[in-house]
């Protein structure tokens, strides 16, 4: 069976540096590529009446969006490569869906980039790379 | 647009106050209070009317009828759904595909800053003070009741909402009165529907805005030293007309983000309170539980009691009113059922939970004067309530019991006061708005001139004196119930088929745990 990779996507310069690895890796070893774009979102915040009354259509907008403006883009740069692709785009909290959805697809291995803000807000609230090293299960590769 | 509208508001106030307050001190005050007494007192006799031959308010039992007649109609529910409402609150029945949707969690979240609020911390004390300790039990037997009630509306509003092709949601009992009455064949739906959406308005005006203004006032010149009403009102009322016309709307999202803290705050200072009193909790349990059959000395005695503890109760969890079937319809679900589930746990925490902490504060820390002779409460026959330390009532007695224990709690609840008061108005407003364009439509200029209403109201509520207002507030949330209930009796059987469908698909596992 051949291997399987997934990285973690967003846009954001450190999600292309990863995504650049992560391609080279898969031209060389021949594994497919899952891209992942998690929506960051937790079932336990509070929202006011009209963001309840609006958010399914938020949802729905935030959705196209992030389709149009960070997955398809990569998808049609990456279709010259003749690589096996996947993409997801998924709400929840990154580091934990990174996962799910790399165990959901039978990956061998998690790719993630990583800002390099070291400042008080990574060290309060954790960074994405930080928290996925904290509870993976599999080997992950974190890309300065 | 907007901003115009804000400079003209601001300026009519300015012009507008000043101008009547120059006939000597508490003049304006005074002047409000009294157009409003007099306007509004029929109307409040009539909702509170006795029953011929007893002096038991009508509307009490009405609403307690009805929450006995939907708990025993759904079988308990309250009992045998409560674990399975919590578990749909944790989220172990969400599909994870529907992430980024609002999840049960903060619908219950959402629906309950608009009923958490003066309430529990003004209205137990407005009870406690008048109908003695026993009201608390009553208030606590209405709301485990109530729950059913909750459930009852909150399906109904969900499954009769209208879904709006730009994927927006409207919904309430506005509109399982004119849909749900219509597929079940009966007549006056419609004519239902509107009386509804008026006695919402003003019962936004009242219970939703100037019974908080009014207290927020009250709180804040305990802390500051006495000032006019009509400050507070004019600033309350400038960042509430900011917040819902200007659409200042980060001011509405960290208010909403604030309150669900404040209320743990709160729930955790109480408790705190009690430990530090821990020798004294069987002896305050056991004032409420004799209170409640007694009235130990209270005037209205039993029936003083019980009253106030139900009257308290609803205007606290508003179980019964619709206001939460309003709140709950916005949220998508596939299965109605749910949120009633989740909407039942709503009178547990509000009333259950929150009013109970205050009223036993108020009753442990002795703010309420007792005789030394013979153990019972003196009863001031002027003010009509029970005599407390330096004569406060309302928020201020709250405030005073607290202080009893933890000195420097009335400023932070002063805090604690506006902001719960802010957030139930901005609540309140979505509401009022509701019911305003279904009968007026939508549209810009129809909804400014609402929340132009609105907030005016703020002013007067702050300015009028807590007797007339907290009867004008009560009366209008009791209307919404009245009209509310008798849609639900014709309703319920629809509820019983969604609620057999659910737990009959629930067991055979053909919905699904995710977690």
């Amino acid at each position: 069976m051949p291997e399987k990779f997934v990285v973690g996507y967003d846009g954001s310069p450190a999600g292309r540096r990863a995504l650049d690895f992560a391609v080279s890796n898969a031209k060389a070893q021949g594994a497919g590529l899952v891209i992942a774009h998690v929506l960051e979102w937790s079932p336990y915040s509070f929202l006011t009446k009209e963001e309840v009354e609006e958010r399914h259509v938020r949802r729905k907008e935030e959705l196209q969006r992030a389709e149009k403006h960070v997955i398809s883009p990569v998808r049609e740069k990456l279709d010259a490569t003749g690589l096996e692709i996947e993409t997801v785009i998924r709400y929840g909290h990154s580091a934990e869906m990174l996962l799910s959805i790399a165990k959901d697809a039978g990956a061998t291995q998690i790719i993630v980039g990583r800002d390099g803000n070291g400042g008080l807000a990574a060290r309060m609230f954790g960074s994405t790379a930080g928290s996925l090293v904290q509870i993976t299960t599999l080997p992950c590769t974190i890309v300065p | 647009m907007t901003t115009r509208f804000l400079a003209v508001l601001a300026a009519f106030l300015l012009c507008a106050v000043p101008a009547s307050a120059q006939d000597g001190g508490g003049g304006l005050d005074a002047t409000i209070n009294q157009i409003f007494a007099d306007y509004t007192s029929w109307y409040v006799a009539l909702i509170f009317a006795d029953l011929p031959g007893t002096n038991f308010s009508w509307i009490a039992l009405w609403l307690v009828v009805a929450a006995l007649i939907f708990t025993g109609y759904f079988g308990f529910i309250q009992v045998k759904g409560f674990l399975h409402s919590i578990r749909l609150v944790k989220g172990d029945y969400s599909d994870p595909n529907d992430a980024g949707e609002v999840s049960h969690f903060q619908a219950l979240a959402t629906a309950l800053s608009g009923t958490v609020g003066l309430g529990n911390i003004a209205g137990v004390a407005v009870a406690v003070g008048i109908g003695g300790p026993g009201a608390t039990f009553w208030m606590i037997i209405a709301g485990l009741f109530g729950m059913a009630t909750k459930f009852t509306e909150c399906t109904l509003g969900v499954k009769y909402r209208n879904e709006y092709p730009d994927g927006t949601v409207s919904g309430g009992p506005m509109y399982y009165m004119t849909k749900g009455f219509k597929e079940r064949g009966l007549p006056a739906g419609p004519i239902m529907a509107v009386l509804f959406c008026i006695f919402t308005i003003l019962g936004a005006l009242g219970g939703g805005n100037m019974f908080q203004a009014n207290q927020a006032h009250a709180q804040l010149a305990g802390v500051l030293g006495d000032y006019p009403g009509w400050i507070t009102g004019v600033a309350l009322a400038v960042v509430t007309f900011a917040v819902i016309a200007g659409g200042l709307k980060s001011i509405a999202r960290v208010t909403e983000k604030i309150v669900p803290f404040m209320g743990v705050f709160y729930v955790i200072v109480s408790i705190i309170i009690l430990i530090v009193n821990y020798d004294e909790i069987l002896w305050a349990f056991g004032q409420i539980f004799q209170g409640a059959f007694t009235g130990l000395g209270v005037a209205g005695g039993f029936t003083g009691a019980l009253i106030q503890g139900f009257r308290r109760a609803a205007f606290s969890n508003e179980a019964g009113i619709g206001s939460a079937a309003i709140a709950h319809s916005a949220v998508r679900t596939k299965e109605p059922v749910t949120e009633g589930y989740v909407a039942l746990l709503e009178p547990f925490i509000d009333t259950v939970v929150i009013c109970t902490m205050t009223a036993l504060v108020i009753v442990i820390t002795g703010v309420l004067n007792v005789d030394p002779e013979t153990g019972l409460y003196v009863w001031n026959a002027e003010a009509g309530r029970i005599s407390t330390e330096g004569e406060v009532q309302g928020v201020e007695l709250t405030s005073a019991a607290y202080a009893r224990v933890l000195p420097w709690f009335p400023a932070l609840l002063a805090i604690a006061v506006v902001l719960f008061a802010f957030s139930t108005m901005l609540s309140w407003s979505y509401y009022g708005l509701k019911a305003w364009t279904y009968i007026f439509g939508e549209g810009k200029v129809k909804e400014l001139i609402f929340k132009t209403i609105f907030c005016l109201f703020i002013i007067i509520g702050a300015a009028a004196s807590l007797g007339p207002v907290i009867d004008f507030s009560d009366a209008m949330l009791f209307s919404m119930a009245v009209v509310n209930v008798i849609a639900l009796y014709f309703l319920m059987p629809i509820v019983r088929g969604e609620l057999d469908d659910y737990v009959r698909r629930l067991r055979s596992g053909e919905i699904k745990k995710f977690s």
